[in-house]
């Protein structure tokens, strides 16, 4: 706090240049939150919040989230990688194909989903005849998911990879290490905060997703009703519901980015 | 440290001040405007705002596009989404001249709060209820009874939406017909409630689900799919109730709209897409 007003008494008036301008910014984040905040303080929040509808949103959103990290930075950690380093032609095409899902309306990304993998989709007919059904399921979820989020872990990977010294890469390979040593033992470690930093971001864009999930997976309590599609209908029925639910998701929020930062911190 | 929070409270402030001040702004534009177009000779361009159900969407735009050949300078603007969403708009300021609901609880609500007057809604039609089915049938539905077949996938609208409610009410009512366990046995086969009608549709026409419960008004939007009637005992009406706001900018212009609807012409119209009469 002390060294906050060193920058206002030494930079004198120049210091508000910068602290009014984020000021408005910080207000527009804050105070809607805070306005919830507010109206979901009474006597039914933890009727709400205790209810076993949202309990059931909460379990399968922790649950469906958290599976989607995992297989995000399984699968996105090697091509975030290749993306970094590897040079093959028509790599800004693939490159551009990677970023797609981050600035697509979440509806195109579930009538995508539904229109391939749907039961008359392009793949359905193959996934009929294997057995699998994917619409209306909890994997249909984690999909929706995978697709709009996991592309924010591979855009900060690939950029935290590729901020590597690459002379420290030229010297591991001239001592020998072959392409699994120099990404375990080099380029995996130097570039851990980049890929907490995706992890998180991939986390909260899957914990918050609705778009796609309700067109691909529906919404059924317990099986596809995530966190944000009982809110919305929350907001169907009462607004009370929809405002102790959100304040609800937006308290995860706060306490699993906080924790994930603390262990982040610890590491350095 | 209290320096800053001074500075937020009084930043807040200033905020909330210029967003109060916002809504009173065209209500005076439109009042300084309102005798110029009496004077001029030449048709002034004036915009109806109409806040519509969902449902309503393909049958009140060609409604407006009737009204505004009648109406010369007059362009009717839209926008559809669910009663309940248009309703929390109104409350919070949004300027309306007309507001036609898929059900009466959230014009109710409106007349409560002030913002309609309490002898202004009038119902204008019915809708009813429909069992629709993917063109090709691959579940091959053919009675309301088939419903209860085990493990086909059933796309309803989720309770709290109108038509979620409706069809609740409506397969309770056909317990008595089909045996007390008839609704308990097809909420059974529910893989989806989805959170408005057009959802319903979609999932049915792509041919992921087996079978939906919409309005008929829906199907008849659909033409690409099949349908199982539902008889008229078993039924549910829903009545849709239509009004002119309190502090509607063209107040004129809305009871205009209104009586087009609810003319000989508006009705076809809304028959033609499926709507039943006003009953």
């Amino acid at each position: 706090m002390q060294r906050f007003f060193q920058h206002i008494t030494h930079d004198g008036y120049s210091a508000w240049l910068f602290i009014l301008p984020a000021l408005i910014l910080i207000s527009l984040f804050a105070l809607p939150l805070l306005a919830l905040s507010l109206r979901a303080i009474n006597a039914d929040f933890f009727d709400y919040a205790f209810s076993e509808q949202a309990l059931n949103a909460l379990r399968l959103s922790l649950i469906t989230s958290s599976v989607t990290v995992g297989i995000t930075v399984f699968f996105g950690t090697p091509l975030a990688y290749i993306l970094a380093r590897w040079k093959f032609p028509s790599k800004s095409y693939l490159e551009l194909l990677v970023d797609l899902p981050i600035v697509l309306p979440p509806s195109v990304a579930g009538i995508a989903l539904l229109i391939a993998f749907g039961r008359q989709g392009l793949f359905g007919p193959i996934l009929n005849a294997l057995g699998i059904h994917l619409p209306f399921t909890t994997p249909a979820v984690v999909m929706a998911q995978i697709f709009v989020a996991a592309p924010l872990y591979v855009r900060a990977a690939r950029i935290g990879f590729a901020e590597i010294d690459i002379q420290l890469e030229e010297s591991a390979r001239v001592e020998g290490a072959n392409q699994w040593q120099l990404f375990s033992e080099v380029m995996f470690p130097l570039a851990g905060r980049a890929l907490v930093n995706g992890a998180i971001l991939t986390w909260a864009r899957a914990l918050g997703e609705f778009g796609a999930t309700i067109l691909f997976a529906g919404n059924l309590e317990g099986v596809t009703q995530t966190m944000p599609m009982a809110i919305y209908l929350g907001f169907e029925r009462s607004l009370g519901v929809a405002i102790v639910l959100s304040v609800v998701l937006i308290g995860i929020s706060v306490v699993l980015l906080g924790v994930i930062r603390k262990l982040e911190r610890q590491d350095h | 440290m209290k320096k800053i929070f001074c500075f937020a409270f009084l930043f807040a402030f200033l905020l909330t001040a210029c967003s109060a001040a916002i809504p009173h702004a065209p209500t005076s534009v439109l009042e300084t405007q309102s005798p110029v177009a009496s004077s001029t000779a030449k048709p002034e361009p004036r915009i109806l705002t109409v806040f519509a159900a969902a449902s309503l969407t393909d049958a009140f735009e060609e409604i407006g596009r009737a009204f505004e050949a009648s109406h010369p300078g007059v362009t009717a603007t839209f926008n559809f989404a669910g009663s309940q969403a248009l309703r929390t708009q109104i409350e919070q300021g949004a300027l309306v001249d007309v507001f036609a609901s898929a059900n009466n609880k959230e014009m109710d609500a409106l007349v409560t709060g002030g913002f309609v007057a309490s002898d202004a809604p009038q119902i204008f039609l019915s809708n009813q209820l429909i069992v629709i089915l993917p063109a090709n049938n691959p579940a091959g539905l053919e009675k309301i009874q088939d419903l209860t077949t085990p493990g086909i996938k059933l796309v309803l609208a989720a309770e709290e939406v109108p038509v979620g409610k409706y069809t609740r009410q409506a397969l309770e009512q056909m317990n008595s017909q089909f045996g007390s366990g008839f609704k308990d046995k097809v909420l059974a086969n529910v893989v989806s409630n989805e959170d408005n009608v057009k959802q319903v549709v979609v999932k049915v026409q792509l041919g992921e689900a087996d079978a939906g419960i919409v309005y008929t008004s829906d199907a008849a939007a659909a033409p690409d799919t099949k349908t199982i009637e539902i008889p008229a005992e078993l039924n549910v009406i829903a009545k849709y109730p239509i009004a002119a706001l309190t502090n509607a900018p063209l107040p004129g212009l809305a009871s205009e709209f209104i009586a087009s609807v609810l003319s000989p012409e508006g009705q076809a119209i809304l028959q033609k897409w499926g709507f039943g009469p006003i009953q």
